[in-house]
């Protein structure tokens, strides 16, 4: 079972009070961007086995959105942290690195 | 307020290890804004009388309550009738904030849990370990498919607020889950007498 703490309220709770939100940290390409560039932010997610960034909504709790740190495979989450976050915070990037040495990074 | 108001299920009521009564008539304000700002809470002290809440939390005062529904949300319980007057009293003392605030009392339903058992029988349809919650702390969360939001408003009473439009739904399941002789003994032990 996936548990996750929203950092919003606060509340940990299963993976059914929760909405998915796809990959985090993504940039917009908009219009004026290059086909690649708007290609890539369009369609191209990333589909690790392993560690994963993600965005998620505490659907039936508070209702807002953050983000979330995890490993795809084992389920095992690394910490949540504020949407309002373009890059992940160096202390979740720390405890990844501590306990999955192998990682290379989210790039 | 109209003579024609009426609560969704009209004080329904079902008697099983735990006693469901829809609650009737309930006065309900939505706020939203900064909680944190001072003039807020100032406003809502005024036109209340109850504190503002810490995260997860419902303080009470009189007739009147607040409930801390999410970082930048409270939801003020009070009674029906007098729910657009105390709206009107906030909107006047917020004017200029970044706030809204709007009567809700008759797109909610509210049902009134009574009885040792009452976390038993949640516990079936909510992903949520009752035994963290105490008397005052509120917690939205999933009863069965709908959103609900549990108020621990007592010892051995939990009120429970969902949308006017799952109130049968949600009178059902609470039947369903409530049903003597299907007592899970989670957070409570049989008596002699059950």
């Amino acid at each position: 079972m996936l548990m996750l703490t929203c950092p919003c309220c606060g509340i940990t709770a299963e993976e059914t009070e929760f909405a998915p939100g796809g990959e985090a940290h993504l940039k917009r390409f908009g219009p004026g961007s290059s086909d690649g560039d708007y290609e890539s932010y369009m369609f191209q997610r990333k589909n690790p086995r392993g560690v994963h960034f993600e965005r998620w909504r505490h659907a039936y709790g508070c209702g807002k959105w953050f983000l979330a740190a995890r490993d795809t495979m084992t389920l095992e989450v690394f910490g949540t942290y504020p949407a309002q976050t373009t890059q992940p915070p160096p202390e979740i990037i720390a405890k990844i690195k501590q306990k999955r040495p192998e990682w290379e990074g989210s790039q | 307020m109209s003579d024609l108001a009426q609560s969704a299920l009209q004080s329904a009521e079902f008697e099983g290890f735990v006693t469901i009564r829809e609650a009737g008539l309930q006065g309900m304000i939505t706020l939203r804004g900064d909680l944190g700002a001072e003039g807020l809470a100032k406003a809502v002290t005024k036109a209340t009388g109850c504190a503002m809440p810490a995260p997860r939390r419902v303080t009470s005062a009189g007739t009147c309550g607040v409930a801390w529904m999410s970082p930048d949300e409270v939801m003020i319980l009070c009674s029906h009738d007098k729910a657009p007057d105390i709206a009107q009293t906030l909107s006047k003392a917020l004017e200029g904030q970044f706030a809204t605030v709007a009567v809700v009392s008759d797109a909610r339903a509210v049902f009134k849990l009574q009885g040792a058992g009452w976390r038993d029988a949640l516990a079936k349809i909510c992903p949520v370990d009752f035994a963290t919650l105490t008397e005052g702390d509120i917690r939205r969360t999933r009863a069965a498919q709908v959103a609900a939001a549990i108020w621990v408003s007592g010892k051995d009473e939990a009120t429970l607020v969902c949308f006017r439009s799952v109130a049968g739904y949600m009178f059902d399941l609470l039947s369903t889950v409530a049903a003597k002789g299907t007592e899970p003994y989670l957070y409570s032990l049989p008596t002699e007498t059950s």
